[in-house]
Protein backbone atom coordinates (compact mmCIF):
# COMPACT_ATOMS: atom_id res chain seq x y z
CA UNK A 1 0.00 0.00 0.00
CA UNK A 2 1.17 3.62 -1.11
CA UNK A 3 1.79 6.37 1.33
CA UNK A 4 -0.88 8.01 -0.40
CA UNK A 5 -3.63 4.91 -0.04
CA UNK A 6 -2.52 5.00 3.55
CA UNK A 7 -3.81 8.71 4.31
CA UNK A 8 -6.61 8.24 2.36
CA UNK A 9 -7.45 5.53 4.58
CA UNK A 10 -7.06 7.36 7.60
CA UNK A 11 -8.82 9.96 6.41
CA UNK A 12 -11.77 7.65 6.10
CA UNK A 13 -11.49 5.67 9.32
CA UNK A 14 -11.14 8.72 10.63
CA UNK A 15 -14.78 9.82 9.20
CA UNK A 16 -16.31 7.08 9.89
CA UNK A 17 -15.31 7.28 14.18
CA UNK A 18 -16.60 10.90 13.76
CA UNK A 19 -19.67 9.91 11.77
CA UNK A 20 -20.78 6.39 13.21
CA UNK A 21 -22.35 7.25 16.59
CA UNK A 22 -24.02 10.06 14.72
CA UNK A 23 -25.60 8.00 11.98
CA UNK A 24 -26.17 5.69 14.75
CA UNK A 25 -28.23 8.39 16.36
CA UNK A 26 -29.99 9.54 13.58
CA UNK A 27 -31.18 5.56 12.64
CA UNK A 28 -31.79 5.40 16.64
CA UNK A 29 -34.18 8.25 16.15
CA UNK A 30 -36.86 6.39 13.74
CA UNK A 31 -37.48 3.29 15.58
CA UNK A 32 -40.77 2.34 17.12
CA UNK A 33 -38.77 0.61 20.07
CA UNK A 34 -37.48 1.99 23.02
CA UNK A 35 -34.81 -0.69 22.71
CA UNK A 36 -31.95 1.15 21.13
CA UNK A 37 -30.17 -2.16 19.68
CA UNK A 38 -33.81 -4.04 18.87
CA UNK A 39 -35.28 -2.31 15.77
CA UNK A 40 -39.26 -2.95 15.43
CA UNK A 41 -40.08 -0.78 12.75
CA UNK A 42 -40.23 2.86 11.65
CA UNK A 43 -41.74 5.32 13.89
CA UNK A 44 -41.81 8.92 14.50
CA UNK A 45 -43.56 8.68 17.85
CA UNK A 46 -40.07 10.21 19.32
CA UNK A 47 -40.79 13.68 16.99
CA UNK A 48 -44.09 13.22 18.46
CA UNK A 49 -42.85 12.94 22.11
CA UNK A 50 -40.41 15.92 21.60
CA UNK A 51 -43.16 18.22 20.12
CA UNK A 52 -45.40 17.24 22.98
CA UNK A 53 -42.59 18.03 25.58
CA UNK A 54 -43.34 21.53 26.90
CA UNK A 55 -40.53 21.84 29.36
CA UNK A 56 -38.24 21.22 26.58
CA UNK A 57 -39.61 23.23 24.14
CA UNK A 58 -39.94 26.37 26.56
CA UNK A 59 -36.26 25.14 27.37
CA UNK A 60 -35.14 25.86 23.43
CA UNK A 61 -37.26 28.93 23.06
CA UNK A 62 -34.73 29.79 25.91
CA UNK A 63 -32.04 29.33 24.38
CA UNK A 64 -32.61 30.94 21.15
CA UNK A 65 -33.26 34.29 23.12
CA UNK A 66 -30.19 33.94 25.37
CA UNK A 67 -27.92 33.04 21.89
CA UNK A 68 -29.39 35.55 19.79
CA UNK A 69 -29.03 38.44 22.03
CA UNK A 70 -25.51 37.33 23.47
CA UNK A 71 -24.08 36.85 20.01
CA UNK A 72 -25.48 40.11 18.96
CA UNK A 73 -23.46 41.50 22.35
CA UNK A 74 -20.13 39.47 21.19
CA UNK A 75 -20.30 40.85 17.94
CA UNK A 76 -20.68 43.86 18.53
CA UNK A 77 -17.79 44.29 21.45
CA UNK A 78 -15.83 41.56 19.67
CA UNK A 79 -15.85 43.35 16.14
CA UNK A 80 -14.93 46.51 17.96
CA UNK A 81 -12.09 44.56 19.59
CA UNK A 82 -10.67 42.85 16.89
CA UNK A 83 -11.24 46.67 15.28
CA UNK A 84 -8.78 48.25 18.19
CA UNK A 85 -6.03 45.26 17.54
CA UNK A 86 -6.46 45.44 13.58
CA UNK A 87 -6.15 49.52 12.80
CA UNK A 88 -5.46 51.09 16.33
CA UNK A 89 -1.90 49.93 15.89
CA UNK A 90 0.17 50.74 19.80
CA UNK A 91 -2.40 51.60 21.88
CA UNK A 92 -1.76 52.05 25.60
CA UNK A 93 -2.09 48.75 27.90
CA UNK A 94 -2.31 46.63 24.47
CA UNK A 95 -0.60 43.71 25.83
CA UNK A 96 -3.08 43.54 28.95
CA UNK A 97 -6.16 44.27 26.72
CA UNK A 98 -4.95 41.76 24.44
CA UNK A 99 -4.39 39.09 27.10
CA UNK A 100 -8.03 40.18 29.06
CA UNK A 101 -9.56 39.31 25.86
CA UNK A 102 -7.81 36.13 24.77
CA UNK A 103 -8.32 34.79 28.49
CA UNK A 104 -12.22 33.43 28.01
CA UNK A 105 -10.54 31.99 24.88
CA UNK A 106 -8.03 29.84 26.19
CA UNK A 107 -9.27 28.79 29.40
CA UNK A 108 -11.95 25.81 30.56
CA UNK A 109 -15.79 26.67 30.33
CA UNK A 110 -15.58 25.66 33.63
CA UNK A 111 -13.11 28.63 34.81
CA UNK A 112 -15.27 31.05 33.37
CA UNK A 113 -18.39 29.64 34.53
CA UNK A 114 -17.43 29.34 38.08
CA UNK A 115 -15.50 32.81 38.40
CA UNK A 116 -18.57 34.64 36.67
CA UNK A 117 -21.02 33.48 39.04
CA UNK A 118 -18.28 34.25 42.33
CA UNK A 119 -18.60 37.84 40.24
CA UNK A 120 -22.55 37.82 39.90
CA UNK A 121 -23.17 36.25 43.66
CA UNK A 122 -21.15 38.95 44.82
CA UNK A 123 -22.90 42.06 42.89
CA UNK A 124 -26.05 40.71 44.12
CA UNK A 125 -24.80 40.62 47.45
CA UNK A 126 -23.37 44.44 47.44
CA UNK A 127 -26.27 45.86 45.15
CA UNK A 128 -29.54 43.38 45.61
CA UNK A 129 -29.41 42.84 42.00
CA UNK A 130 -29.31 41.29 38.69
CA UNK A 131 -30.73 38.17 39.80
CA UNK A 132 -29.32 35.10 38.66
CA UNK A 133 -31.16 34.09 35.39
CA UNK A 134 -31.32 34.51 31.76
CA UNK A 135 -29.35 37.95 32.08
CA UNK A 136 -26.22 36.35 33.69
CA UNK A 137 -26.59 33.50 31.64
CA UNK A 138 -26.64 36.18 28.53
CA UNK A 139 -24.02 38.28 29.84
CA UNK A 140 -21.72 35.15 30.76
CA UNK A 141 -21.71 33.58 27.05
CA UNK A 142 -21.14 37.34 25.57
CA UNK A 143 -17.58 37.21 27.97
CA UNK A 144 -17.01 33.60 26.90
CA UNK A 145 -17.32 34.32 22.64
CA UNK A 146 -16.70 38.11 22.16
CA UNK A 147 -12.98 36.82 22.02
CA UNK A 148 -14.08 34.20 18.93
CA UNK A 149 -15.80 37.72 17.07
CA UNK A 150 -12.38 39.07 17.59
CA UNK A 151 -9.62 37.13 16.51
CA UNK A 152 -11.82 36.59 13.13
CA UNK A 153 -12.68 40.09 12.54
CA UNK A 154 -8.88 41.28 13.47
CA UNK A 155 -8.03 38.45 11.06
CA UNK A 156 -9.80 39.98 8.39
CA UNK A 157 -8.64 43.27 8.88
CA UNK A 158 -5.20 42.37 8.80
CA UNK A 159 -5.47 40.66 5.70
CA UNK A 160 -7.08 42.99 4.00
CA UNK A 161 -5.00 45.96 4.71
CA UNK A 162 -5.63 49.74 5.17
CA UNK A 163 -4.97 50.86 1.07
CA UNK A 164 -8.55 50.66 0.91
CA UNK A 165 -9.61 52.82 3.82
CA UNK A 166 -6.70 54.78 2.58
CA UNK A 167 -7.59 55.11 -0.80
CA UNK A 168 -11.21 56.50 0.14
CA UNK A 169 -9.95 59.32 2.29
CA UNK A 170 -7.26 60.48 -0.15
CA UNK A 171 -10.86 60.78 -2.15
CA UNK A 172 -12.36 62.97 0.86
CA UNK A 173 -14.27 60.90 3.00
CA UNK A 174 -13.96 61.48 6.65
CA UNK A 175 -12.53 59.26 8.82
CA UNK A 176 -16.25 58.04 9.69
CA UNK A 177 -17.34 57.89 6.33
CA UNK A 178 -14.16 55.96 5.38
CA UNK A 179 -15.13 53.47 8.21
CA UNK A 180 -18.53 53.15 7.44
CA UNK A 181 -18.29 52.81 3.64
CA UNK A 182 -14.82 50.60 3.82
CA UNK A 183 -13.61 49.34 7.60
CA UNK A 184 -17.24 47.95 8.14
CA UNK A 185 -18.06 46.22 4.72
CA UNK A 186 -14.77 44.89 4.85
CA UNK A 187 -15.16 43.40 7.62
CA UNK A 188 -18.57 42.24 7.38
CA UNK A 189 -18.46 38.84 6.52
CA UNK A 190 -15.96 38.48 9.74
CA UNK A 191 -18.65 39.51 11.85
CA UNK A 192 -21.48 37.35 10.33
CA UNK A 193 -19.21 34.32 10.63
CA UNK A 194 -18.09 35.49 14.49
CA UNK A 195 -21.82 36.31 15.06
CA UNK A 196 -22.99 32.66 13.77
CA UNK A 197 -19.67 30.83 15.95
CA UNK A 198 -21.06 33.00 19.15
CA UNK A 199 -24.64 31.95 18.40
CA UNK A 200 -23.71 28.21 17.98
CA UNK A 201 -21.30 28.37 20.95
CA UNK A 202 -23.62 29.72 23.45
CA UNK A 203 -26.18 27.05 22.60
CA UNK A 204 -24.28 24.64 23.17
CA UNK A 205 -22.88 25.19 26.38
CA UNK A 206 -24.28 23.89 29.42
CA UNK A 207 -21.48 24.15 32.01
CA UNK A 208 -21.20 28.08 31.94
CA UNK A 209 -25.12 28.01 31.83
CA UNK A 210 -25.01 25.68 35.27
CA UNK A 211 -23.22 28.13 37.00
CA UNK A 212 -24.36 30.98 36.45
CA UNK A 213 -28.23 30.66 35.48
CA UNK A 214 -30.68 30.64 38.29
CA UNK A 215 -33.66 28.54 39.20
CA UNK A 216 -36.00 30.77 36.87
CA UNK A 217 -33.65 30.20 33.97
CA UNK A 218 -33.44 26.35 32.54
CA UNK A 219 -31.83 26.23 29.32
CA UNK A 220 -31.84 23.60 26.61
CA UNK A 221 -28.67 22.14 27.22
CA UNK A 222 -29.09 22.13 31.04
CA UNK A 223 -32.65 20.19 30.91
CA UNK A 224 -30.74 17.41 27.99
CA UNK A 225 -27.69 17.03 30.68
CA UNK A 226 -30.01 16.53 33.88
CA UNK A 227 -32.37 13.87 31.09
CA UNK A 228 -28.71 12.39 30.19
CA UNK A 229 -27.94 11.59 33.58
CA UNK A 230 -30.60 9.29 34.24
CA UNK A 231 -30.06 8.05 31.10
CA UNK A 232 -29.88 8.42 27.49
CA UNK A 233 -33.38 8.87 25.42
CA UNK A 234 -34.94 8.07 22.21
CA UNK A 235 -36.47 11.46 22.17
CA UNK A 236 -32.85 13.00 22.37
CA UNK A 237 -31.84 11.02 19.59
CA UNK A 238 -35.05 12.88 18.01
CA UNK A 239 -33.93 16.13 19.06
CA UNK A 240 -30.13 14.98 17.72
CA UNK A 241 -31.74 15.04 14.41
CA UNK A 242 -33.69 17.61 14.20
CA UNK A 243 -30.09 20.09 15.12
CA UNK A 244 -28.35 17.87 13.15
CA UNK A 245 -30.22 18.49 9.73
CA UNK A 246 -30.86 22.28 10.91
CA UNK A 247 -27.33 22.82 10.71
CA UNK A 248 -26.56 20.84 7.40
CA UNK A 249 -29.42 22.83 5.76
CA UNK A 250 -27.76 25.87 7.00
CA UNK A 251 -24.25 24.65 5.52
CA UNK A 252 -25.71 23.96 2.66
CA UNK A 253 -27.31 27.17 2.14
CA UNK A 254 -24.20 29.06 3.09
CA UNK A 255 -22.63 26.97 0.51
CA UNK A 256 -25.09 27.85 -1.99
CA UNK A 257 -24.46 31.16 -1.18
CA UNK A 258 -20.93 31.50 -1.55
CA UNK A 259 -20.87 29.65 -4.87
CA UNK A 260 -22.85 32.09 -6.30
CA UNK A 261 -21.21 34.73 -5.16
CA UNK A 262 -18.27 33.07 -6.67
CA UNK B 1 -13.17 58.14 17.69
CA UNK B 2 -10.35 55.71 19.65
CA UNK B 3 -11.88 55.92 22.95
CA UNK B 4 -15.50 55.06 20.98
CA UNK B 5 -14.14 52.34 19.58
CA UNK B 6 -11.89 51.53 23.13
CA UNK B 7 -14.08 52.08 25.98
CA UNK B 8 -16.94 49.56 25.90
CA UNK B 9 -14.33 46.94 24.69
CA UNK B 10 -12.21 47.56 28.25
CA UNK B 11 -15.29 48.24 30.40
CA UNK B 12 -16.64 44.94 29.63
CA UNK B 13 -12.87 43.65 29.90
CA UNK B 14 -12.26 45.15 33.69
CA UNK B 15 -16.10 43.90 34.36
CA UNK B 16 -16.16 40.60 33.19
CA UNK B 17 -12.19 39.38 32.93
CA UNK B 18 -10.30 40.99 35.18
CA UNK B 19 -12.74 41.57 38.11
CA UNK B 20 -14.24 37.68 38.05
CA UNK B 21 -10.33 36.74 38.93
CA UNK B 22 -9.80 38.86 41.64
CA UNK B 23 -13.10 37.70 43.17
CA UNK B 24 -12.08 33.86 42.32
CA UNK B 25 -8.67 34.73 43.99
CA UNK B 26 -9.90 36.59 47.08
CA UNK B 27 -12.36 33.54 47.77
CA UNK B 28 -9.50 31.00 47.07
CA UNK B 29 -7.94 32.96 50.28
CA UNK B 30 -11.59 33.21 52.78
CA UNK B 31 -12.46 30.59 54.68
CA UNK B 32 -15.42 28.48 53.98
CA UNK B 33 -18.27 29.04 56.86
CA UNK B 34 -22.32 27.89 57.27
CA UNK B 35 -23.48 31.26 56.01
CA UNK B 36 -25.12 32.75 52.28
CA UNK B 37 -22.28 32.50 50.65
CA UNK B 38 -20.74 29.95 52.29
CA UNK B 39 -17.28 32.03 53.15
CA UNK B 40 -16.00 34.57 55.43
CA UNK B 41 -13.28 36.64 53.69
CA UNK B 42 -10.17 37.09 54.96
CA UNK B 43 -6.29 35.59 54.67
CA UNK B 44 -5.80 32.11 54.81
CA UNK B 45 -3.83 29.84 52.81
CA UNK B 46 -5.41 26.39 54.06
CA UNK B 47 -7.84 26.08 50.84
CA UNK B 48 -4.75 26.82 48.63
CA UNK B 49 -2.59 24.35 50.43
CA UNK B 50 -5.37 21.62 50.50
CA UNK B 51 -5.31 21.52 46.82
CA UNK B 52 -1.50 20.12 46.66
CA UNK B 53 -0.98 18.45 50.33
CA UNK B 54 -5.08 16.44 49.95
CA UNK B 55 -4.00 13.34 47.98
CA UNK B 56 -7.34 13.01 46.47
CA UNK B 57 -6.64 16.62 45.22
CA UNK B 58 -3.45 16.08 44.14
CA UNK B 59 -4.78 12.78 42.49
CA UNK B 60 -7.72 14.45 40.98
CA UNK B 61 -5.28 17.53 39.44
CA UNK B 62 -2.81 14.62 38.45
CA UNK B 63 -5.65 12.90 36.79
CA UNK B 64 -6.22 15.66 34.69
CA UNK B 65 -2.95 16.60 33.52
CA UNK B 66 -2.69 12.39 32.70
CA UNK B 67 -5.90 12.25 30.57
CA UNK B 68 -5.28 15.91 28.92
CA UNK B 69 -1.59 14.36 27.88
CA UNK B 70 -3.10 11.21 26.90
CA UNK B 71 -5.83 12.32 25.00
CA UNK B 72 -3.88 15.40 22.81
CA UNK B 73 -1.42 12.20 21.79
CA UNK B 74 -4.18 10.07 20.61
CA UNK B 75 -5.43 13.10 18.87
CA UNK B 76 -2.43 13.39 17.59
CA UNK B 77 -1.94 10.74 16.34
CA UNK B 78 -5.33 10.34 14.71
CA UNK B 79 -5.25 13.71 13.52
CA UNK B 80 -2.47 13.96 11.75
CA UNK B 81 -2.71 11.58 8.71
CA UNK B 82 -6.33 13.02 8.49
CA UNK B 83 -5.07 16.48 8.49
CA UNK B 84 -2.88 15.80 5.56
CA UNK B 85 -4.75 14.19 4.06
CA UNK B 86 -6.78 16.92 3.32
CA UNK B 87 -3.70 19.23 2.71
CA UNK B 88 -2.76 16.66 0.11
CA UNK B 89 -6.24 16.54 -1.82
CA UNK B 90 -7.26 18.48 -4.92
CA UNK B 91 -7.50 21.89 -3.58
CA UNK B 92 -11.53 22.10 -4.40
CA UNK B 93 -12.22 19.11 -2.73
CA UNK B 94 -10.43 20.64 0.54
CA UNK B 95 -12.88 23.15 2.08
CA UNK B 96 -15.82 20.15 1.89
CA UNK B 97 -13.28 18.25 3.83
CA UNK B 98 -12.86 20.64 6.32
CA UNK B 99 -16.51 21.09 6.80
CA UNK B 100 -17.13 17.81 7.12
CA UNK B 101 -14.33 17.46 10.31
CA UNK B 102 -16.09 21.17 11.50
CA UNK B 103 -19.72 19.70 10.99
CA UNK B 104 -19.68 17.18 14.12
CA UNK B 105 -19.10 20.04 16.03
CA UNK B 106 -21.98 22.39 15.33
CA UNK B 107 -24.23 19.31 16.14
CA UNK B 108 -24.55 19.49 19.83
CA UNK B 109 -21.67 18.52 22.24
CA UNK B 110 -24.11 16.87 24.96
CA UNK B 111 -25.77 14.83 21.94
CA UNK B 112 -22.85 13.55 20.56
CA UNK B 113 -21.75 12.38 24.05
CA UNK B 114 -25.10 10.66 24.42
CA UNK B 115 -24.29 8.53 21.09
CA UNK B 116 -21.50 7.27 22.96
CA UNK B 117 -23.04 6.20 25.57
CA UNK B 118 -25.71 3.84 24.15
CA UNK B 119 -22.76 2.55 21.99
CA UNK B 120 -21.07 1.41 24.96
CA UNK B 121 -23.72 0.42 27.85
CA UNK B 122 -24.16 -3.22 28.55
CA UNK B 123 -27.14 -3.32 25.88
CA UNK B 124 -25.44 -0.82 23.71
CA UNK B 125 -24.55 -1.38 20.03
CA UNK B 126 -20.84 -2.46 20.66
CA UNK B 127 -22.32 -5.57 22.86
CA UNK B 128 -25.34 -6.58 21.21
CA UNK B 129 -22.54 -6.71 17.98
CA UNK B 130 -20.34 -8.87 19.75
CA UNK B 131 -22.99 -11.39 21.32
CA UNK B 132 -24.71 -11.38 17.44
CA UNK B 133 -21.67 -12.57 16.05
CA UNK B 134 -20.83 -14.84 18.79
CA UNK B 135 -17.36 -13.12 19.84
CA UNK B 136 -18.66 -12.72 23.70
CA UNK B 137 -21.18 -14.78 26.06
CA UNK B 138 -21.65 -11.65 28.41
CA UNK B 139 -21.69 -8.45 27.59
CA UNK B 140 -18.41 -6.05 28.22
CA UNK B 141 -18.00 -3.29 30.84
CA UNK B 142 -17.75 -0.38 28.67
CA UNK B 143 -19.53 2.34 29.91
CA UNK B 144 -18.64 4.61 33.22
CA UNK B 145 -14.48 3.37 32.06
CA UNK B 146 -11.22 5.52 31.88
CA UNK B 147 -11.43 4.16 28.43
CA UNK B 148 -14.89 5.02 27.82
CA UNK B 149 -14.00 8.93 28.48
CA UNK B 150 -11.08 8.84 27.32
CA UNK B 151 -12.92 7.59 23.55
CA UNK B 152 -15.36 10.44 24.42
CA UNK B 153 -12.71 12.93 24.97
CA UNK B 154 -10.73 11.95 21.52
CA UNK B 155 -13.89 12.07 19.83
CA UNK B 156 -14.85 15.89 20.79
CA UNK B 157 -11.96 17.11 20.56
CA UNK B 158 -10.03 15.32 17.46
CA UNK B 159 -11.69 18.35 14.99
CA UNK B 160 -9.31 21.06 17.20
CA UNK B 161 -6.34 18.71 16.47
CA UNK B 162 -7.29 18.24 12.36
CA UNK B 163 -7.98 21.91 12.03
CA UNK B 164 -4.76 23.59 12.88
CA UNK B 165 -2.62 21.23 11.38
CA UNK B 166 -4.26 20.71 7.85
CA UNK B 167 -4.30 25.09 8.09
CA UNK B 168 -0.37 24.42 8.69
CA UNK B 169 0.47 21.49 6.47
CA UNK B 170 -1.51 22.83 3.26
CA UNK B 171 0.80 26.21 3.31
CA UNK B 172 3.93 24.36 3.16
CA UNK B 173 5.41 24.41 -0.37
CA UNK B 174 5.08 21.18 -1.91
CA UNK B 175 7.96 22.33 -4.44
CA UNK B 176 10.36 21.06 -1.06
CA UNK B 177 9.25 17.46 -0.96
CA UNK B 178 9.41 17.25 -4.57
CA UNK B 179 13.14 18.48 -4.61
CA UNK B 180 14.14 16.02 -1.75
CA UNK B 181 12.26 13.42 -3.64
CA UNK B 182 14.54 14.32 -6.68
CA UNK B 183 17.35 13.75 -4.66
CA UNK B 184 16.77 10.47 -3.41
CA UNK B 185 14.85 10.97 -0.46
CA UNK B 186 12.35 7.95 0.26
CA UNK B 187 8.86 9.14 1.64
CA UNK B 188 9.44 8.21 4.86
CA UNK B 189 12.46 10.32 5.20
CA UNK B 190 10.93 13.24 3.37
CA UNK B 191 8.00 13.21 5.77
CA UNK B 192 10.69 13.32 8.50
CA UNK B 193 12.86 16.27 7.67
CA UNK B 194 10.41 17.80 5.93
CA UNK B 195 6.98 17.42 6.13
CA UNK B 196 6.95 16.92 9.96
CA UNK B 197 9.37 19.68 11.21
CA UNK B 198 7.28 22.34 8.31
CA UNK B 199 4.39 21.50 10.66
CA UNK B 200 5.33 21.72 13.99
CA UNK B 201 4.13 25.04 15.05
CA UNK B 202 0.56 23.15 13.75
CA UNK B 203 1.33 20.15 16.15
CA UNK B 204 2.16 22.41 18.84
CA UNK B 205 -1.55 24.51 18.30
CA UNK B 206 -3.19 21.32 18.03
CA UNK B 207 -2.04 19.75 21.29
CA UNK B 208 -2.44 23.24 23.18
CA UNK B 209 -6.08 23.19 21.54
CA UNK B 210 -6.78 19.64 22.83
CA UNK B 211 -4.95 19.91 26.55
CA UNK B 212 -6.42 22.86 27.59
CA UNK B 213 -9.77 22.12 27.45
CA UNK B 214 -9.51 18.48 28.45
CA UNK B 215 -7.81 19.66 31.84
CA UNK B 216 -10.51 21.18 33.09
CA UNK B 217 -13.58 18.61 31.02
CA UNK B 218 -16.59 18.10 33.44
CA UNK B 219 -19.13 16.65 31.16
CA UNK B 220 -17.13 13.96 29.44
CA UNK B 221 -15.62 12.38 32.39
CA UNK B 222 -19.45 12.64 34.20
CA UNK B 223 -21.22 11.17 31.38
CA UNK B 224 -19.06 8.20 30.73
CA UNK B 225 -16.10 7.88 32.98
CA UNK B 226 -15.80 5.72 36.40
CA UNK B 227 -17.10 7.17 39.51
CA UNK B 228 -13.01 6.75 40.49
CA UNK B 229 -12.03 8.51 37.91
CA UNK B 230 -10.38 11.54 38.99
CA UNK B 231 -10.66 14.51 37.55
CA UNK B 232 -10.15 18.63 38.37
CA UNK B 233 -13.44 19.20 36.47
CA UNK B 234 -15.61 16.59 38.83
CA UNK B 235 -13.37 17.79 42.00
CA UNK B 236 -14.33 21.42 41.52
CA UNK B 237 -17.76 20.92 40.14
CA UNK B 238 -18.98 18.77 43.72
CA UNK B 239 -16.70 21.04 45.94
CA UNK B 240 -18.55 23.76 45.10
CA UNK B 241 -22.37 22.11 43.93
CA UNK B 242 -22.00 19.43 46.48
CA UNK B 243 -20.22 20.67 49.02
CA UNK B 244 -20.46 23.92 49.01
CA UNK B 245 -17.14 24.70 49.54
CA UNK B 246 -16.15 27.62 47.62
CA UNK B 247 -13.14 28.48 48.87
CA UNK B 248 -11.97 25.04 48.02
CA UNK B 249 -13.89 25.37 44.44
CA UNK B 250 -12.17 28.74 43.91
CA UNK B 251 -8.08 27.53 45.12
CA UNK B 252 -8.26 24.51 42.78
CA UNK B 253 -9.84 26.65 40.08
CA UNK B 254 -6.54 28.92 40.73
CA UNK B 255 -4.56 25.92 40.59
CA UNK B 256 -5.77 25.01 37.11
CA UNK B 257 -5.43 28.59 35.62
CA UNK B 258 -1.75 28.69 36.91
CA UNK B 259 -1.26 25.06 35.08
CA UNK B 260 -2.88 26.40 32.25
CA UNK B 261 -0.90 29.47 32.03
CA UNK B 262 2.49 28.39 30.46
CA UNK B 263 0.59 26.09 27.67
CA UNK B 264 -1.92 28.96 26.43
CA UNK B 265 1.76 31.33 26.13
CA UNK B 266 2.63 28.23 24.00
CA UNK B 267 -0.33 28.77 21.56
CA UNK B 268 -0.16 32.76 21.04
CA UNK B 269 4.00 31.91 20.49
CA UNK B 270 2.76 29.68 18.23
CA UNK B 271 0.35 31.51 15.81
Amino acid sequence: MSRSHLLLASLLGGFLFLYLPIVLLVVTSFNASRLTTVWTGFSLRWYAALLADQHLIEAALLSLRIAAVSATLATLLGGLAGYALARLGRFRFRGVFAGLLAAPLVLPDLLIGLALLLLFVAVEAAFGGPERGALTVTLAHATASLAYVAVVVEARLHDAGTALEEAAMDLGASPLQAFGHVTLKLAAPALAAGWLLAFTLSLDDVVIASFVSGPGATTLPMVVFSTLRIGATPELNALATVVMGVVSAALLLGWAVAGRRR
Amino acid sequence: MRLLVLTPVWVWLCGLVALPACVLAAIALATPADAIPPFTLGVGLDSLAATVLDPFYRDALLGSLRVAALASGLCLLLGYPMALAIARSAPHRQPLLLTLVMLPFWTGFLLRIAAWTQLLRDDGWINAALLAVGATDAPFVLLHTDFAMLVGIVYAYLPFMVLPLQARLSRADPLLEQAAADLGAGPWRRFATITLPLSLPGVVAGLVLVFVPVTGEYVIPEMLGGPGSPMLGRAIWEEFFDNHDWPLAASLSLVLLALLLAPAMLLRRAR
